[in-house]
This record gives structure tokens, C-alpha cells and sequence, in this order.
């Protein structure tokens, strides 16, 4: 049979109360359109919610999108409840309205990469693509 | 992680073992067997699995989030495999039954898994047998199995589950799509969801007959029930039906012979996947006219195969 290419599952969902799902479901939609497999959770998720999808579909990323502003407070909240659901290797990656002087930040806080409006996005793809491919490594 | 301790993290209801565990029969790891030959067979055995399909936004997820939620209220642990079509394009998927069902998101007697079919074309993808018996294996006593919005044709569904609803709505076509043939044959139970819609009165007369006239016995015929899942309407009645079918099915032998038959065309299927590449590598280099019955053609092209595998 011929070699065929890895198939990576990928996790995008909204924590916290912000209803604003069109950038999520636009990279849901463009993750799809490059191959992914895109667990979609929809909006209003806690954190708690998030992690637990996150491990029983054993995803090997994690997509969040905030625009409310919340994303200090709520972006680590799903680092913290992967660690707490012993799934803590699973790499976060955030999207949204975030100021610049954030970005820092939550990158402290253990999200992986940031990205705000204006970003190009295959940029994103690429960094969705080489976040599983090292969580994959990882794994083997 | 290594073998050892996926298969100890399984034994102990662990949810990230039992992901794992999945992850690897779909990726048709060396690993999927060791897994699935230690799995407890009475477990597997007294498991139900119940598979749900129906058109496009009948209101499978959202019925089998209702359902799910009536098994937890009895203590059962449950599993749900939930499948969506992958694109035929880029090979990628958006899963989004989940969204149905986050309400049992934090409970962990509750084992969601959203799969994408990667090409199968049955309404299901192919590990689906061997997910529901790595679910059965780590302790769920029911297994739902939601398919992907199918049309009038996509069986696999009637072959891997025990009992089969086959969920409809009104407002999707008259009655002469009711007469056709597929799987309102072969369902066990009908169920007409948005039944507080119009049209719904009549599209369960509709089902009524067809039960009637399927030319089984009254036993065999399958049960009509109206459902608004969306309001929880008609859940009870519904699950009485699935257990009065599942207990029926039991009794008779048909569960059994069903089972023994699903395994055996989960491998067929496989015969046929692993023989199609190398089929396909053949026709597109065979020097054929395009021309006359193409069964004749597919006959010729087999029996060279053949002959050059005997050489």
C-alpha cells in the first residue's frame, strides 16, 4: 500500500462567555481545507469542558479563539486543566482580539503561539501542522 | 506511551489510555491488535450497541445526546462514537457532533469519540467495529454509534450495531420516499424526530405502514416512535422500544448471527481496501479501449491479475 500521509486531529473551541464563533469556525474550516481533522466544540465551553474533550479525542492540539478580552484570565485556565487532566504535553495555541503587550504573557502562561487579526493564514496552518507533528514525536 | 501502559491504562477506565487506544486501531498501528485481543470478551459481549442514522439535521446528535443522558440516569456507562464525512478533497474534517453533547463533557462515565469516515462510504469510518469494542472493553455497558447524515443507501450501520433507529423528520420528501427501497427496510426502529412539526403526524402514518407491509412477522416488523429530541419528548418510550428490540434479538439468536457476520465483512471490507491499490495502479497504466460493457473489461483486467499473481 502506498505511504499515506498522517492525518492530525486538532481541537478548536471558545472558552468563557464570548459568542463570537466566526474566526473559530473560519480556521475550523481552513484547518479542514488542509487536511485536518477538526474536533469543533462550539461556543461557551469552560475550560474543564475543553481539556476533557481535548483528551478523549486525543487531539494532538488545541485551538482556542477569544474576543471578549478574557484571554489572560481564560487562556491559561485550559492550559492549567490540561495539566490537571494529565494531558498537559497537548500544545494550546490562541487567537483573538489580544493586545500585543499580552502576547508575552501568555506565552509565559504556556500557550504556545499567539496570533491576532491581520495574520496570515497559512501562517496558522503551518503552526497548527508543526505543533502535532512535535506532539507526535513526542509520542513515538 | 508503550503497549504495557495503554493496556493498563484501559483496564483502569483511563481516558486518555482508551484515547490512545483508539487513536492507534485508526492509524492501523502494529499495536491494534495486541490491543483488541486483550480486550474482556463478556464485556464486549453484553455490551448493546445501538446505532443511530437518519439524514442530515433529522436530530441524530441531539438524539443521542438525550439518550446518553437517560442511560447516565440509570447509573449505565455509555459510549458514543460519532462519525462525520471527511472531505473528499483534502482528505481533512470538521467533527462537530460533540457540540450536541457537551453537556456530559465532565462526566467520565461518558466516552465521546468523534471519527471521520476517511473515505469509507457506508456512513461509518473503518475502525468503527474495533472502537466499539475498545469502549465495551473499558467498561461501557451501552454504546451508541451516530453515522454520518446518510441517504437512502448506507448500510454499515445495520451491520455493526445491534439494533438500528433510523431517524427522520418531517419536511424531508412525500411518501413515495417513504415506498423506496434501503434502509427503511431494514431499521429496527423508526423514529420520527421534530414531532411537534407539521408534517409529523403524517410521516409517522407513513412509517406505520411500511412496518405493517415490510412482509416480516408483527415481531420482526420495526417500531414507530415520535420524539422532539430537542425537548427530551418521547426519550422513555423510545428507549423501552430499543430494549424490548434488543431483548427480542437476544432471545432469538439474531444478535449473535449479526455479530458473527459484522466481523466477518469488517474483514472483508479490509480484503477489498487492501486489494484496491494495487488494482488501481493497474488500470491506470493498462493499455485498454475505452469502449463496450465495463463488466466484461473488469473481468479481463481481474483475470490478468490473476494470472500474474499465479506465475
Amino acid at each position: 500500500m502506498p505511504e499515506q500521509k498522517k492525518t492530525y486531529r486538532v481541537l478548536i473551541g471558545k472558552p468563557g462567555l464570548d459568542g463570537h464563533d466566526r474566526g473559530a469556525k473560519f480556521l475550523a474550516r481552513a484547518l479542514r481545507d488542509a487536511g485536518f481533522e477538526v474536533v469543533y466544540t462550539g461556543i461557551r465551553r469552560t475550560p474543564e469542558e475543553i481539556a476533557a474533550a481535548a483528551v478523549q479525542e486525543d487531539v494532538s492540539a488545541v485551538g482556542l479563539s477569544l474576543l471578549s478580552g478574557a484571554h489572560l484570565s481564560l487562556f491559561p485556565a485550559v492550559v492549567q486543566a490540561l495539566r490537571n487532566a494529565g494531558a498537559g504535553d497537548i500544545p494550546v495555541l490562541g487567537g483573538g482580539i489580544i493586545p500585543d503587550e499580552d502576547i508575552a504573557l501568555l506565552k509565559d502562561a504556556g500557550i504556545s503561539e499567539v496570533y491576532t487579526p491581520g495574520t496570515p493564514v497559512d501562517k496558522i496552518i503551518a503552526a497548527f501542522r508543526s505543533a502535532c507533528e512535535t506532539q507526535e514525536s513526542r509520542r513515538t | 506511551m508503550k503497549s504495557e501502559q495503554i493496556l493498563k491504562a484501559m483496564r483502569e477506565r483511563d481516558p486518555r489510555g482508551i484515547a490512545r487506544a483508539i487513536s492507534l486501531i485508526e492509524e492501523n498501528d502494529p499495536m491494534a491488535d495486541e490491543i483488541l485481543l486483550s480486550l474482556d470478551d463478556s464485556l464486549i459481549d453484553q455490551a448493546m450497541v445501538l446505532g443511530i442514522t437518519g439524514p442530515p439535521g433529522a436530530g441524530k446528535s441531539t438524539l443521542t445526546d438525550r439518550v446518553i443522558a437517560h442511560y447516565r440516569s440509570r447509573g449505565k456507562r455509555v459510549g458514543v462514537i460519532a462519525v462525520d464525512p471527511s472531505s473528499p478533497i483534502s482528505g481533512g474534517a470538521i467533527l462537530g457532533d460533540r457540540v450536541r453533547m457537551m453537556g456530559h463533557a465532565l462526566d467520565k462515565d461518558v466516552v465521546v469519540r468523534s471519527m471521520a469516515t476517511r473515505g469509507r462510504l457506508g456512513g461509518l469510518c473503518a475502525a468503527a467495529g474495533s472502537t466499539m469494542r475498545i469502549l465495551a472493553g473499558s467498561g461501557c455497558s451501552v454504546i451508541i454509534i451516530e453515522t454520518v447524515g446518510v441517504g437512502q443507501s448506507e448500510m454499515d450501520i445495520i451491520r455493526i450495531a445491534d439494533i438500528t433507529a433510523l431517524v427522520l423528520a418531517p419536511g424531508l420528501g412525500d411518501d413515495i420516499q417513504a415506498m423506496k427501497a434501503g434502509l427503511l427496510e431494514v431499521a429496527d426502529i423508526l423514529i420520527v424526530n421534530k414531532a411537534d412539526c407539521p408534517g409529523a403526524e403524517t410521516l409517522a402514518l407513513d412509517m406505520e405502514s411500511i412496518a405493517r407491509e415490510g412482509g416480516g412477522s408483527e415481531k420482526n416488523a420495526p417500531r414507530v416512535c415520535m420524539t422532539v429530541a430537542s425537548e427530551g419528548t418521547g426519550i422513555d418510550d423510545l428507549v423501552a422500544a430499543i430494549e424490548a428490540v434488543d431483548a427480542s434479538h437476544r432471545e432469538s439468536g439474531e444478535r449473535r448471527t449479526r455479530r458473527e457476520k459484522a466481523y466477518d465483512l469488517e474483514v472483508l471490507e479490509w480484503v477489498l481496501e487492501l486489494v484496491k491499490p494495487s488494482l488501481v495502479e493497474k488500470i491506470n497504466t493498462w493499455n485498454h479501449d475505452r469502449k463496450g460493457a465495463p463488466r466484461l473489461q473488469a473481468a479481463k483486467l481481474l483475470a490478468q491479475d490473476c494470472l500474474k499473481m499465479s506465475e
